[in-house]
């Protein structure tokens, strides 16, 4: 049967996606769902973007164990899949005044989760490393072991190497509801048709209490916490060295300030719980919480070079803690829920853990005789040397055109993108394979150029091109379209 | 990797590179390339459909698509070598420019001179920090005007403009002929950005409210935007929270400053100014760097195109003066301030010494509008002369002359300042 599947997974995410690539690794047929129309579009876009070391969570807790696991799987898989990370280490600085206790007991919490390679650092060593951190700074936790990444590039090269070893990943396919049969899953019914399979893995992020309830599961309760973000332009003018946290309330790590791969200086969050699963908006007084955390850290950080602000919300459950397990009463249906942070950090141990639950449900893990680890290195004109791209146009021509002007974005690599496994069919789905519209004109010379591509590669009208979401058309109308009637009744 | 050699390498095709490339080979020296990254000519003045350019410079009233035309032809009829679809990526202190196409791939430029005429973009609504959501439907008046204009689509038909400088003044009327509902242009000065002619014949004579003191506080939708929330704002202006408005748009255009587009620049370690956002030049249009010059809106945003092609005239003369070694710097610069109630000043010091100089004209912007102004010039902080004016205001730069006479008066002259005062007595 052609929708017949070993395991349905729904969900895109960096969960959903960490999992599918995992599971491509057996003799199984999978099919990844998500309602969107890109994977990563969720929690996974806006988040900030960092592999924790793991002195954070409670040992006893899910977060505690798979996040250091899943930070020491971290080097090998990006290079295989060829996912920049780097390891810069994080600081959590004392000032003056804070409570320095907290870091000598969050050195002790990193010992029992075995976080490698800790120290405790003091203001010499401070100023000699982060140049433009506050004077106040006395006292740090350095982890070496915490890096950063591009988030959604993590999840679609987990999602595109799937792809390569077999899988199946369908875009703007919603679940409406789950197929079961007495006490065993048998798939999900979708507004693109129905899918079937005995295994069920529930990876929906923000809606995964939505996807447990149509089973009867109600313990999830997913309460949505906004962070609030201000992105600055390429970072080099002002040296950021290491991820740095401030030194944690009981309630909140507080407001990072951290370099991004793509050079780019992020600081937020902030931690609201808020209503609704659909409000990503940013307000005055969270906007102003970022930058007055930011400039406690470095008080000559100022607003100008801001390129855009931005707001993600984690999805937490009421427990704090991740729910990875399969449901007591439905054979074959797994919850990966309440993904929050550390699940960035924990993407992979996440993947292995869902794997060993299902195995013990009966899923017949066999290794594929040929996996294909890697994913090719996709293009990336803006960090290559000049010989190298040279020698890269006198091969493709097209490599030659740049359509962003900003971030150097050539007109093969959009191309690249759209046609690519899991390719972009939204600008933001160019946005993100690309960086086309990323840097700081924010799209304002390339978004039309991006459109005009997008619509003639997938054989659409202008208006038909989407920022993101289904309603979010990017333009509405032709010219002289407004005044049809108009028009004739004045002619 | 090829490598070529030219004379003088101007950097943009818009208008400014394009009145430079006409200057230079007029003056002699005829080994031009321009390098465009656009697949034509012209800059922004192919978008700009409307009329109003060339009134200084022509005597006559153009539209941008005309006026970038007559240079378009001058430029053809003397056959300067242009590369269009060609991104420069890098520019060296050595005047070795980088560029790249689809047809030559990555090639390397030597050049004796070169201009930068690079134009500038515009502010977006993330370097502004509006709260609220992200939807599609806000962006930037110039990317609207590229839409409606070149590819030929509208964003929407329920609009709010941010700001009032000139373009968003313009896509407020172009968006109205074309049926759509401009609900407002919000500004958050109490004062107008753009040229008073824009106001009047923009949103005046459409009846679109033109709301000063007022700025965008919320950004309302997923998906596509489905309102803006605007508020009145405090003589701090800081938004006055019970005076918040919902307005139901679909579209937000926002025209709330342009930035001189200077990231080749640094590369070349071209020194910039805080104010302009452009390169800190002397009177010939020439950066800290011998031989790098630039003009038009990368050097400081100009508000009409005629300033911008004077400037271009004024840099590819001195680029021709440099490459035949025409000309020698004083051994100390003067100093141009900007004094009481002036923004900046172009140039930011004059240092050349040419036999064909008269006068030197200052390009300059008030801080706060005035009326019945006068424009008054020091030379060490004596006063030289006056010039009046029956008002000035930010959206419209001022050019006065500076006669080298009277510079050749003033022995070790250090510093020039100007400074826009009310006229006393009235």
């Amino acid at each position: 049967m052609a929708n017949k599947y070993d395991v349905i997974i729904i969900g895109g995410g960096i969960s959903g996606c960490a999992v599918a690539w995992k599971l491509a690794h057996y003799n199984l047929k999978i099919l990844l769902v998500e309602k969107e129309a890109d994977v990563a579009t969720g929690t996974t876009k806006a988040n900030t973007a960092i592999i924790h070391a793991g002195y954070n969570a409670d040992p006893d807790k899910l977060k505690g164990r798979l996040n250091v696991k899943g930070n020491e799987q971290i080097k090998e898989i990006s290079k295989k899949l060829n996912v920049p990370f780097r390891e810069i280490g994080s600081l959590v600085v004392g000032l003056q005044n804070d409570n320095l206790k907290v870091i000598d007991q969050l050195y002790a919490k990193g010992k029992e989760n075995k976080v490698k390679n800790m120290k405790i650092v003091d203001r010499k060593w401070l100023r000699e490393n982060e140049p433009n951190i506050s004077p106040k700074a006395v006292k740090a936790l350095w982890a070496p072991t915490a890096g950063i990444i591009t988030p959604w590039e993590f999840a679609l090269a987990m999602a595109q190497n799937a792809v390569a070893n077999g899988a199946e990943v369908k875009l703007e396919t919603a679940v409406l509801d789950i197929i079961t049969d007495s006490d065993q899953v048998k798939g999900v019914k979708t507004n693109q048709g129905d899918f079937y399979a005995d295994y069920v893995v529930n990876a929906a992020g923000l809606y995964a209490d939505e996807i447990a309830q149509l089973v009867g599961i109600e313990k999830i309760k997913i309460t949505p916490r906004k962070g609030e973000y201000y992105i600055y332009d390429q970072a080099k003018d002002f040296a950021v060295n290491h991820v740095i946290f401030p030194v944690p309330t009981p309630i909140s790590k507080g407001i990072v300030v951290t370099p991004t791969v793509e050079n780019n200086l992020l600081i937020g969050p902030t931690s609201e719980k808020v209503a609704s699963k659909q409000d990503l908006a940013t307000t005055r007084s969270g906007l102003l919480e970022v930058i007055s955390g930011a400039k406690k850290l470095y008080p000559d950080l100022d607003l100008k070079d801001t390129i855009r602000v931005f707001a993600g919300l984690r999805a937490a459950d009421e427990t704090e803690d991740f729910v990875i397990e399969a449901a007591p009463h439905l054979k074959g249906f797994i919850n990966v829920a309440g993904i929050q942070s550390p699940g960035l950090s924990s993407a992979t141990a996440i993947a292995d853990f869902t794997v060993e639950i299902m195995e013990a449900q009966g899923l017949k893990l066999s290794e594929k005789k040929e996996v294909i680890e890697t994913r090719p290195e996709p293009v990336r004109f803006y960090e290559m040397t000049n010989q190298a791209r040279a020698s890269l146009i006198s091969k493709n021509k097209d490599y030659g055109q740049i359509i962003c002007r900003c971030e150097t974005v050539s007109y093969q690599e959009i191309i690249d993108a759209i046609h690519g496994p899991v390719g972009a069919r939204t600008v933001n789905a160019v946005k993100r394979r690309t960086r086309a519209g990323a840097g700081r004109c924010q799209g304002g010379f390339c978004g039309p150029r991006v459109v005009e591509i997008i619509a003639h590669e997938l054989g659409i009208d202008p208006t038909e091109v989407k920022q993101e979401e289904a309603n979010s058309n990017i333009l509405e109308y032709k010219i002289k379209e407004l005044l049809g009637k108009k028009v004739i009744e004045n002619a | 990797m090829h490598k070529l050699e030219k004379k003088l390498v101007i950097i943009g095709g818009g208008p400014a590179g394009l009145a430079a490339a006409k200057t230079a080979f007029d003056k002699g020296i005829t080994d031009i390339l321009i390098l465009e990254r656009d697949f034509e000519l012209g800059g922004i003045l192919p978008q700009c459909i409307h009329n109003g350019f060339g009134l200084h410079h022509f005597k006559e009233e153009l539209t941008g698509p005309e006026y970038a035309q007559r240079f378009i032809n001058d430029v053809a009829e003397r056959a300067i070598e242009i590369k269009l679809n060609t991104m420069v990526l890098d520019v060296k202190e050595n005047k070795k420019v980088y560029a790249v196409n689809k047809t030559e791939g990555f090639f390397e430029i030597q050049a004796a001179a070169v201009i930068l005429a690079m134009g500038c973009r515009e502010r977006t609504a993330g370097a502004i920090g509006i709260p609220g959501t992200r939807p599609a439907g806000v962006i930037t008046a110039g990317t609207a005007q590229r839409y409606t204009n070149i590819e030929g689509y509208l964003p929407g038909k329920e609009v709010v403009i941010l700001g009032s400088g000139d373009i968003g003044l313009i896509m407020a009327r172009r968006l109205k002929l074309e049926g759509a509902n401009v609900k407002a242009v919000c500004e958050l000065l109490p004062y107008t950005g753009g040229l008073t002619r824009n106001v009047v014949q923009c949103l005046e004579d459409y009846d679109i409210p033109l709301l000063l003191n007022h700025t965008v506080t919320g950004i309302k939708g997923n998906g596509r935007l489905k309102a803006v929330e605007i508020s009145e704002v405090d003589k701090n202006l800081k938004p006055i929270p019970d005076t918040a408005k919902i307005i139901k748009a679909d579209t937000l255009l926002l025209s709330v400053g342009l930035i001189p587009e200077n990231e080749l620049s640094k590369k070349a370690n071209v020194v910039l100014d805080q104010r302009t956002g452009g390169p800190i030049v002397n009177e010939g249009r020439e950066t800290n760097i011998p031989g790098i010059f630039a003009c038009g809106n990368v050097l400081h945003v100009h508000d009409l195109v005629d300033w911008v092609t004077e400037e271009a005239e004024i840099a590819a003369s001195w680029a021709v003066k440099y490459i035949k070694k025409d000309f020698l710097k004083e051994t100390a610069a003067i100093k141009v301030k900007a004094g009481q109630n002036v923004s900046y000043v172009i140039p930011q010091k004059i240092e050349l010494q040419a036999d064909d100089r008269k006068k030197i004209p200052l390009y300059m912007r008030v801080s706060q509008p005035l009326t019945a102004v006068n424009i008054n010039l020091f030379a060490d902080g004596e006063k030289l002369y006056s010039f009046s004016e029956p008002f000035a205001k930010p959206g419209e730069m001022i050019s006065i002359p500076l006669a080298q006479k009277t510079l050749a008066q003033h022995e070790n002259l250090q510093e020039i300042s100007v400074e826009i005062v009310e006229k006393e007595g009235e």
